[in-house]
């Protein structure tokens, strides 16, 4: 029953080296700017832009 | 999807303007996060409540700690269908309290969570090691991180839905015991009538420390629901926040409120309340104790789920809300990278991982647990007064709200006062872990204002298209 243990350890190695080589292949392939470019407040400016074009078109008809 | 494409020359990798997380969660994720982060304390902690306050006493408890967070999902709601942002809490925090709340609360979530994780593959590892004495627990607890951490670290739509199979599979093993234990059919299977009587010259197990006990047993009684709102840490991934939040969280509460009472039911009309008091798995040992070897298994099966769907959403939240505060630089910008191809928080979840490996390799579960606990309670003192000032500065109709919390300000006065009650009964049992607490959060307070504070872009902090808020 010893090798459970060790099967373990071994999927439990390789689906963090996994996650580790893709995390290094996607920093040496994307800019860093563009990785952390993400913002809060989109949904609402969404939101908001869509109710707004909502509006414009309720004006306009 | 927020994310856009610019052109590039042929033969270019094609790299979108901007990222963001992906759009793709409904109210079912929603309820499958804050559903699956709770249930493991259905099948273990509450326990606590019965050695503390007998049978009635967790009974008071479980409806104690029940409307304490009704008060919780509805501010919750409320707040977080507004600010659909991830980090949850932090974000509401920080638009409404400013900067130095926010970063508390942010390492609240983080700490409450991580430790959660720790807690929950700790008690998978013991689980392993109670089917064979040659199983080490060690690598299972390091293995059911690292899947997890996986599963997270490649999509949240596939972590969420994988949530939602076992938390339910679990939710429905609570429900074969209580059939398997014919509930219709009172002195055959289940002892209520016994088991709440009081043996001569014994204590009486409904209430054997009077009020006194009950007071100590609601420490014990959050363990019912403790979690429930890490459900708006999706936020910026529903698809539609102002319905999938209300929705999922609140249909979350009632699951809990049903189980919750039927759990206690069950067990303490199957176990004798000193020996649930005590025990490490109480509907484990409810199932023993009907003598059916296929409703053990069933239980068992539904243990070891309830466990791995808690450090499933730990990991989801614990990683949002690292992320959001690496987006607004309360620590190094680079946590807030997003995956170009499964638009995940990559950073933060891998950042996590040691974390709560290292925490559950000390093997101090109940260190663990309750510092979760502290920190949990901690974000639920600050909850109030953040919906009393949010109202304040965003009046009624001033921006649009997803879900509107009925009978306020009652239910933020609530919330106030029973976790102040909260506070002074775990006082009482762990002052030590208490203060300890508060002296970390303090001084982590202090290396924000001191040190880090300067290091934040104000300008770049508040991106929600908000009007201004009134009287300013």
């Amino acid at each position: 029953m010893v090798w459970i243990n060790y099967a373990a350890w071994a999927i439990a190695i390789l689906l963090l080296g996994w996650c580790i080589v893709d995390a290094f292949r996607i920093e040496t392939t994307f800019d860093h700017d563009l990785l952390v470019s993400s913002v809060e407040g989109e949904i609402e400016k969404e939101i908001q832009d869509h109710a707004h074009t909502q509006t414009q078109g309720e004006g306009g008809s | 999807m927020a994310t856009e494409q610019v052109a590039v020359p042929s033969g270019a990798v094609a790299q979108p303007k901007r990222l963001s997380l992906l759009r793709v969660l409904g109210p079912m994720h929603v309820w499958a996060l804050g559903v699956g982060i709770v249930l493991v304390g259905e099948f273990m902690g509450w326990n606590f409540t019965v050695a503390k306050g007998g049978v009635f006493g967790a009974l008071v408890a479980c409806w104690f700690s029940g409307i304490l967070y009704s008060c919780v999902a509805m501010i919750d709601s409320e707040v977080s269908s507004t600010v659909a942002s991830a980090g949850g809490q932090y974000a509401q925090a920080k638009h409404i309290l400013g900067p130095l709340a926010a970063f508390n609360i942010a390492l609240f979530i983080i700490f409450e969570y991580c430790m959660l994780a720790a807690g929950d593959s700790l008690v998978i590892g013991a689980i392993v090691k109670s089917l064979n004495p040659v199983l080490s627990p060690t690598p299972f607890v390091v293995l059911a991180i690292a899947f997890l951490a996986w599963l997270n670290y490649r999509g949240v739509h596939t972590t969420l839905t994988f949530n939602f199979i076992i938390t339910a599979i679990a939710f429905v093993t609570i429900l074969v015991l209580i059939v398997g234990a014919e509930f219709w059919n009172p002195g055959q299977i289940t002892h209520t009538k016994e088991l709440f009587t009081q043996p001569p010259g014994s204590v009486d197990p409904k209430m054997p420390y009077g009020w006194l006990g009950i007071l100590a047993a609601l420490q014990f009684g959050i363990w019912y629901y403790l979690g429930i709102e890490g459900t708006c840490q999706t936020a910026e991934e529903c698809r539609s926040a102002p319905r999938a939040l209300p929705v999922g969280t609140m249909s979350g509460l009632i699951t809990l409120l049903v189980s919750a009472t039927l759990t206690w039911y069950i067990c303490t009309s199957l176990v004798n309340w000193i020996t649930l008091g005590e025990s490490v798995y109480p509907l484990y040992d409810a199932a023993v104790n009907t003598g059916m070897n296929w409703l053990k298994v069933v239980l068992w099966i539904g243990t070891v789920l309830s466990c791995l769907a808690s450090a499933n959403g730990c990991i989801n939240d614990a990683s949002r809300a690292w992320f959001a505060m690496g987006r607004d630089q309360f620590i190094p910008r680079w946590f807030g990278g997003v995956h170009p191809r499964y638009k995940t928080p990559y950073r933060a979840i891998l950042f996590l991982v040691p974390i709560m490996i290292a925490f559950g390799y000390t093997g101090l579960l109940d260190q663990v647990i309750t510092f979760s606990i502290i920190s949990g309670c901690l974000i639920y003192l600050i909850m109030p007064l953040n919906m009393i000032r949010f109202r304040r500065l965003y009046p009624m109709d001033s921006i649009r709200r997803g879900y509107v919390s009925p009978f306020h300000p009652l239910p933020s006065y609530v919330l106030f006062v029973f976790v102040m009650l909260t506070f002074v009964a775990m006082y009482f049992g762990y002052w030590r872990n208490l203060v300890a607490a508060l002296v970390f959060y303090g001084l982590c307070s202090v290396w924000f204002v001191l040190h880090r504070f300067k290091y934040v872009d104000r300008a770049k902090l508040y991106t929600m298209p908000w009007p201004r808020p009134k009287g300013y």
